[in-house]
């Protein structure tokens, strides 16, 4: 993999500080699905989200994207109130979330056109990002010709190539088998490194969660847990006590 | 499409004008009577009479023209309109009651409404198209625009789009496979009614020819008429199918048999009361 000089497809730009202050997230019109939630994500931190599933792991992340106002309380990116949703916080889905008419390469480019990049460096810049997550020879493909596993990378190039200052992962990797998994949580890994990019995972895997994060959130419990050792397999000796008590919480 | 399935719809055709051709020729009278009823040989020659005259041309291309004209306005206003009605609630509120008052009403039933409000019988005769299309184009989009998955929005919203960019890149390109559903019928009730109008008002037009032969007792002139009007309908319609096919073909194919044309399928079945 070669890296260009002319088009940093990375940013050393830091990443996001994202916050909740006393906020209560959910849908108008019904109760709030999280009340009085204080958080604070640091900036280029690594933080997953567990939760057993109905606890508000989505809408916690909708409403730091901005797709959903908190229903009381604020929501800021850098201590700005987040008003609308927008490209410097990008969002992964579970499934399903690429455009089905757009070939691979034309979703990876669709945050550089929705920014006008021309057309040269978008190219030059999917190219890039198609290497890195080693789907260089499905640039011509659809969504569908894809198998689950190079969907889900296309949707991690295309949410990176807009160089967004957080990224926000809803369960990017739960419908994928567990080989699969490890791999995309190894590439993750991999991809993040230089982007410098604040990262809330929400999983429900508690391995997957002790792997990747610095902090672990557990939204049920309202405890934020520091994490010895992030992102090195070989940490799970040392990390036993925390896992129990992970899942203990669950 | 295989040699094989050429040669069976070839022989379906085929064999339907060998029945008439039999019925015809030994005049059968059971219950259904054959005796008036002319040949295909006697509608071959009428046809190869009439498309031998510069009229039969003429009166081919005001019909074309009356349904190319009528039928665009309607495919442009009627997917704006749907797309209007599903995505914005004031939109919807605005027109959503006018829109299902006014779909029951048949388009060859506007005719009195054409003649009061147009000048010309030709904007009639195109007013009338217009609304049999424009019917089934705004009901299959604002399903298909409902339909879409609010994933993609969301995607595009949080790559930092706006309204116009989820409109353009989401909205339409999802929607496509169900507005060509609208489409294909819409095409279908604007032949319906545009011939029904030239019966009524036409000066020149199929419609019209046809029931001039009507009106003289030239059986084999009536039969020309619908001969080409079901070849121009089939036209009309292929080229939309066409043109739907090639629009949405990401649609994933089916993966049980190899298909080397694959049909076009709309995601959203669009059903309108024949006008």
């Amino acid at each position: 993999m070669s890296t260009t000089t002319t088009l940093p497809v990375t940013t050393t730009r830091t990443g996001a500080e994202l916050a909740l202050h006393r906020a209560e997230l959910g849908h108008a019109g019904v109760p709030p699905v999280l009340g009085e939630l204080d958080l604070r994500v640091t900036p280029g931190e690594v933080l997953t989200v567990v939760g057993p599933s109905g606890c508000g792991k989505s809408t916690l992340l909708r409403t730091l994207a901005g797709l959903l106002p908190p229903l009381a309380g604020e929501a800021t990116q850098d201590g700005q109130p987040i008003r609308r949703p927008g490209a410097d916080r990008a969002l992964v889905f579970q499934h399903d979330a690429l455009l089905p008419w757009r070939t691979v390469r034309a979703n990876i480019e669709l945050p550089l056109a929705i920014r006008r990049v021309p057309r040269t460096e978008r190219r030059r810049a999917a190219a890039d990002w198609l290497d890195r997550v080693e789907l260089s020879g499905h640039a011509g493909r659809l969504p569908h010709q894809l198998s689950g596993g190079q969907r889900q990378r296309v949707q991690l190039a295309r949410a990176l190539a807009g160089r967004p200052r957080a990224v926000l992962m809803d369960e990017p990797f739960g419908a994928l088998d567990a080989h699969t998994r490890s791999g995309m949580q190894d590439l993750l890994v991999d991809i993040l490194r230089d982007t410098g990019a604040t990262v809330v995972f929400v999983t429900h895997d508690v391995d997957e969660a002790l792997y990747l994060g610095d902090r672990i959130a557990l939204l049920a419990a309202g405890q934020v847990l520091d994490v010895p050792h992030p992102r090195r397999r070989d940490a799970a000796s040392a990390t036993t006590a925390l896992r129990r008590r992970i899942l203990a919480s669950l | 499409m295989s040699a094989g399935r050429r040669l069976l719809r070839a022989a379906s055709l085929a064999a339907a004008l060998g029945l008439w051709q039999l019925l015809t020729s030994l005049d059968v009278d059971l219950w259904l009577r054959f005796e008036q009823f002319p040949t295909v040989g006697e509608v071959a020659s009428a046809l190869a009479d009439r498309a031998g005259t510069a009229e039969y041309w003429q009166d081919l291309g005001f019909s074309l023209r009356r349904i190319a004209i009528g039928f665009l306005l309607a495919a442009v206003l009627g997917v704006a309109t749907g797309t209007a009605v599903a995505r914005s609630r004031w939109a919807d509120d605005l027109l959503g009651p006018l829109i299902e008052v006014a779909r029951p009403v048949p388009a060859i039933a506007l005719v009195p409404v054409a003649i009061l409000l147009l000048p010309t019988n030709e904007q009639g005769i195109v007013f009338i198209t217009f609304a049999a299309a424009f019917f089934p184009v705004v009901v299959s989009t604002r399903h298909a625009v409902r339909a879409l998955s609010p994933v993609w929005e969301e995607a595009v919203l949080t790559m930092g789009g706006g309204r116009l960019r989820v409109l353009f890149s989401v909205v339409l390109p999802g929607a496509l496979p169900g507005i060509f559903g609208g489409l294909s019928v819409g095409v279908g009730v604007s032949w319906i009614c545009v011939i029904s109008a030239e019966m009524i008002s036409g000066e020149y037009g199929v419609g019209y020819r046809t029931w001039q032969a009507y009106t003289v007792v030239d059986y084999p002139g009536v039969f020309v008429g619908m001969v080409t009007i079901g070849a121009l309908g089939w036209l009309t319609s292929t080229a939309v199918e066409l043109l739907g096919g090639r629009a949405t073909n990401w649609l994933p194919r089916p993966a049980v048999r190899p298909v080397t044309r694959r049909a076009f399928t709309p995601a959203v079945p669009a059903k309108e009361p024949v006008a």
